[in-house]
């Protein structure tokens, strides 16, 4: 019972639509917006390296949304090749935007 | 773009959390620069972050997400004081402390795009060990003077001395102001061989394709270092001998000649045997 009171107390859930990244060579843009309660997660991915890099373009996705325990959340992911440094930082980015959590940066 | 930074073969690397950035992305910026500095191969650049101003919203949030990363330089813009750089510092050791890094490794590079900056240029540059390096932002300092930055320099040319006359006399790195336009070729070629001429060690660059003209201009030739060689070496062994002045191909050689001569090769990686 307490688990599971915990564990929806730590559930993170998207506040607002956000969006990071480009369209760029090299680079990764993600959407996000939030679902109705109890969703889950939708998560819509392309890559132009899907077929050589998929998988791991979403295991990193999934490893990072479990990291800040995101539910009810629509993601976009739309890779032109980006290094898992960047997915990263471009995923945490949209993240923080959508939780309305950025920090020293004008909205 | 910064993946690819280390390939162009530039002395350093300035990724920009400042003028470059949109102010809504700065948390993108930071985030991705957080990320890549230390996962990324710069080859033999050196690599160093301009932070936002500590007036700014940003600055700190800058601050707290770098300096534990510990690059080989904070640049930091329009620093205007000793004051300014003393608060500075404070915020980077006590962000250091937090981590259990030396206050040793990363230097300070101190942009001069103000009238007040520069009048207050030479405090900025000898105060405090970490400055390591001072530079000229040309169209902050042309805008904060309220005239227009002219391809001839003029608006800037006295703040441009009295910067490297500062940076001379702190023994400092002092690096020109970039050359906007990345067409003309030969403007650049001229403006960095003026720079040289007044003392600047180096050049910044906003494109890469600028980066091998300025390599060029501030690489000294096969004759210099011949020259700047032999100099070195009679000098020594003159000295050895007891001779304090001597003369090459009947030219007087003293003790400043030797310093320029010893400089020279410095910059080429030149030891006398």
């Amino acid at each position: 019972m307490w688990a599971q009171v915990n564990q929806q107390l730590l559930t993170m859930k998207p506040k607002i639509a956000a969006q990071s990244g480009t369209f760029e060579s090299s680079d990764v843009i993600f959407l996000i917006e939030p679902l109705p309660e109890n969703s889950g997660r939708k998560l819509e991915m392309s890559s132009t390296v899907m077929q050589q890099f998929g998988e791991n373009f979403k295991r990193i996705i999934v490893e990072m949304l479990d990291q800040y325990n995101m539910t009810d959340i629509h993601l976009i992911a739309k890779d032109k090749g980006a290094l898992e440094p960047t997915i990263k930082a471009r995923l945490e980015t949209a993240i923080k935007r959508s939780l309305d959590e950025q920090e020293g940066t004008l909205k | 773009m910064i993946q690819q930074g280390g390939v162009y073969g530039a002395d350093s690397i300035l990724l920009d959390l400042e003028d470059a950035v949109a102010l809504n992305q700065k948390d993108a910026a930071r985030i991705l620069v957080r990320n890549m500095i230390n996962v990324i191969d710069f080859y033999d650049s050196e690599v160093c972050v301009r932070v936002n101003h500590l007036s700014t919203p940003f600055g700190l949030s800058d601050l707290e997400a770098i300096v534990p990363l510990q690059p080989s330089a904070i640049r930091y813009p329009k620093t205007e004081s000793a004051e300014e750089v003393a608060e500075l510092l404070q915020i980077i050791e006590k962000i250091e402390d937090r981590h259990g890094l030396p206050h040793s490794k990363m230097t300070l590079h101190a942009m001069i795009e103000t009238a007040m900056g520069v009048q207050n240029v030479f405090d900025i540059a000898s105060k405090f060990d970490r400055v390591d390096a001072i530079t000229i932002g040309g169209q902050d300092l042309t805008a904060d003077m309220n005239i227009v930055y002219t391809p001839d320099g003029a608006g800037i040319d006295f703040a441009r001395k009295r910067i490297v006359m500062a940076a001379k006399a702190s023994h400092i790195d002092v690096i020109d102001t970039v050359f906007p336009d990345v067409n003309d070729e030969e403007g650049l070629r001229k403006e960095t061989e003026y720079a040289k001429k007044i003392g600047f060690t180096g050049k910044a660059v906003i494109n890469p394709r600028q980066i091998e003209i300025i390599h060029d201009v501030f690489t000294p030739t096969e004759e210099e270092i011949r020259k700047a060689y032999r100099i070195v070496k009679e000098f020594r062994a003159n000295s050895a001998a007891g001779i304090g002045v001597f003369a090459i191909d009947g030219k007087m050689i003293d003790a400043p000649i030797v310093t320029r001569a010893e400089y020279i090769l410095k910059l080429a990686n030149v030891t006398v045997g």
